[in-house]
């Protein structure tokens, strides 16, 4: 007894340690002045609606959504397919797509900088493409992830075979049948990868720096110059991932579900 | 042999994909190692030299390791105790909280190190309260120093750790405590002799995987002290842009012997988790 007593307090003291910074900073995003008093003196919007005025954070929130969304609708084009292929009909070669996905996993952005700003910086091509190649790269592991269980849920192999045995042509098949059924996975793996991108700071910050400054570079010069402003863009930063993470879980929910019925 | 073919075929379908990740993943990181080991004359070692000789930046690397290692060894033990916790509730209700934990997972980098300095910066909520409360125990706390970074990286490893050892911790089964406890084993006696030993290797990738989580880390302490702050991440990036002047050939050595540590630290966690598999 005593020894879930302990267990308890640290389940307790993890989520307390969790939810306190978010909460915090939640709170001086609207309060008018906290200084020199424990709770702030006020709350306002005014805030949040001046970051709203704030033509250069409309547009960082813009290129950030631009960049975010642009390698994951990329990765959809190029990386989906490719995931299809060797799962529904060259599992041998599966090996070799969980090498890439630990690798990718395993090579931080820092490392990864070093190498883009080495082989492309000298060409003269626009180094933001770069960044653009190299986020379709690193969202790999939630694509593989996210693509391959959707597959595995719903025996996708029997379900092409069984559509072309009822007289489905092959193309019928992928865009009727099979398409429908994964779909619920794909996009909350899509999702997910938004949300990573969206996050990312090390490459954009050293391989393009504030030529193209994205909400998280917004963030960075705000830091030392206006806490408040810093505050709304966390806040709403936390409220724009509360809205994909629930959305990601009831997708995969809806996707476990397929595979039951 | 008209679907071999077209199995044929939709290898082609392969080759976006495959210049996409050569271009931009495998062709980088051989550049960098290429001119890890070069200079303006060709092949040299004076890059590798620097770093080892370097004790500027043998510091870096060892403040990076104690940092990541203690976030990681501490984490650990809290989700360890955590997780033991949450498995007494029902399963909505542990679904509900690994939605919360994966919002929280997100919660890294610069956004992170604000709400750091919300809560213990220089005028943060938890600094004026010691302050007005008189207690100096924390008076020497700073959160722009190597007990801040822990914090902040604690908080960026447990939702990770959680979500690595919440499977792991499925895997044991009812029945097995049953015919534990049926032979007279006590709750005690069965984690200390059953679950801990088969969790292990599961528990030691975890550790991996948050080591290496740690070690690539950079926006949080780029957040808080600029380049001030003395780790591997921090120095590639300095050398890179340039603080002082760029040295990328500097960088590229060091990105690599970062990358060798990262890779050590994956190959021994999938090596556990093939481990933990055939137990469980």
């Amino acid at each position: 007894m005593k020894k879930r007593g302990l267990s308890d307090l640290f389940f307790l003291f993890l989520v307390l340690y969790l939810l306190f910074p978010i909460l915090a900073t939640a709170l001086y995003a609207f309060a008018t002045n906290w200084n020199n008093t424990i709770l702030p003196e006020g709350l306002t919007f005014k805030w949040l609606a001046s970051l709203f005025q704030d033509t250069s954070f409309i547009e960082a929130f813009g290129r950030s959504v631009l960049l975010s969304g642009g390698a994951v609708i990329l990765a959809f084009i190029f990386v989906v397919p490719a995931i299809f292929i060797i799962v529904l009909y060259f599992p041998k070669y599966e090996k070799w797509m969980q090498t890439a996905v630990v690798m990718v996993y395993a090579f931080p952005g820092v490392i990864l900088a070093v190498g883009l700003i080495r082989t492309y910086s000298q060409l003269g091509i626009p180094m933001i493409l770069a960044v653009l190649g190299a986020y379709v790269i690193s969202i790999l592991p939630y694509i593989y992830q996210g693509t391959r269980n959707s597959l595995r849920n719903v025996n996708a192999k029997q379900l092409l075979d069984v559509a072309e045995l009822l007289g489905a042509s092959k193309l019928q098949a992928y865009l009727k049948v099979l398409l429908p059924a994964v779909y619920p996975g794909l996009f909350a793996g899509a999702l997910l990868s938004f949300s990573v991108l969206f996050g990312e700071f090390v490459l954009i910050n050293l391989v393009v720096g504030s030529r193209f400054e994205t909400v998280q570079i917004y963030l960075m010069k705000k830091l030392s110059t206006s806490g408040h402003i810093a505050s709304a863009v966390v806040f709403l930063y936390l409220v724009l991932m509360g809205i994909l993470t629930i959305s990601i879980s009831i997708l995969t929910k809806r996707s476990r579900g397929v595979a039951k019925t | 042999m008209i679907i071999l073919t077209s199995k044929k075929q939709s290898l082609f379908l392969l080759t976006p994909f495959l210049v996409l990740i050569l271009l931009f993943f495998i062709v980088p990181l051989f550049y960098m190692v290429v001119s890890s080991f070069s200079n303006s004359d060709g092949f040299t070692l004076n890059q590798y030299k620097a770093v080892l000789t370097n004790s500027y930046i043998l510091q870096g690397f060892k403040n990076s390791i104690t940092l990541s290692a203690i976030s990681a060894l501490l984490a650990l033990v809290v989700t360890l105790f955590a997780v033991y916790a949450m498995m007494r509730f029902s399963d909505p209700v542990r679904e509900r909280i690994l939605v919360v934990t994966n919002l929280t997972s997100n919660f890294s980098g610069i956004p992170l190190a604000f709400a750091f300095i919300v809560l213990l910066g220089n005028s943060g909520l938890f600094t004026l309260l010691f302050e007005k409360w008189g207690i100096d125990a924390f008076s020497s706390f700073s959160l722009y120093s190597w007990s801040g970074l822990l914090l902040i990286y604690i908080y960026f490893q447990l939702p990770l750790s959680l979500m690595l050892l919440y499977p792991i911790y499925y895997g044991i089964q009812q029945q097995w405590k049953d015919a534990a406890s049926l032979l007279g084993a006590s709750t005690i006696q069965f984690w200390t002799k059953i679950g801990i030993p088969i969790m292990l290797p599961g528990i030691v990738g975890t550790f991996s995987v948050l080591f290496a989580n740690a070690m690539g880390a950079y926006a949080s302490a780029y957040a808080l002290t600029g380049s001030n702050y003395n780790l591997v991440a921090i120095r590639i990036g300095a050398l890179l842009s340039g603080d002082i002047f760029a040295q990328p050939e500097l960088a590229s050595a060091i990105a690599v012997l970062l990358g060798v540590t990262m890779i050590t630290a994956m190959l021994l966690s999938e090596w556990s988790i093939k481990k933990t598999r055939r137990n469980l």
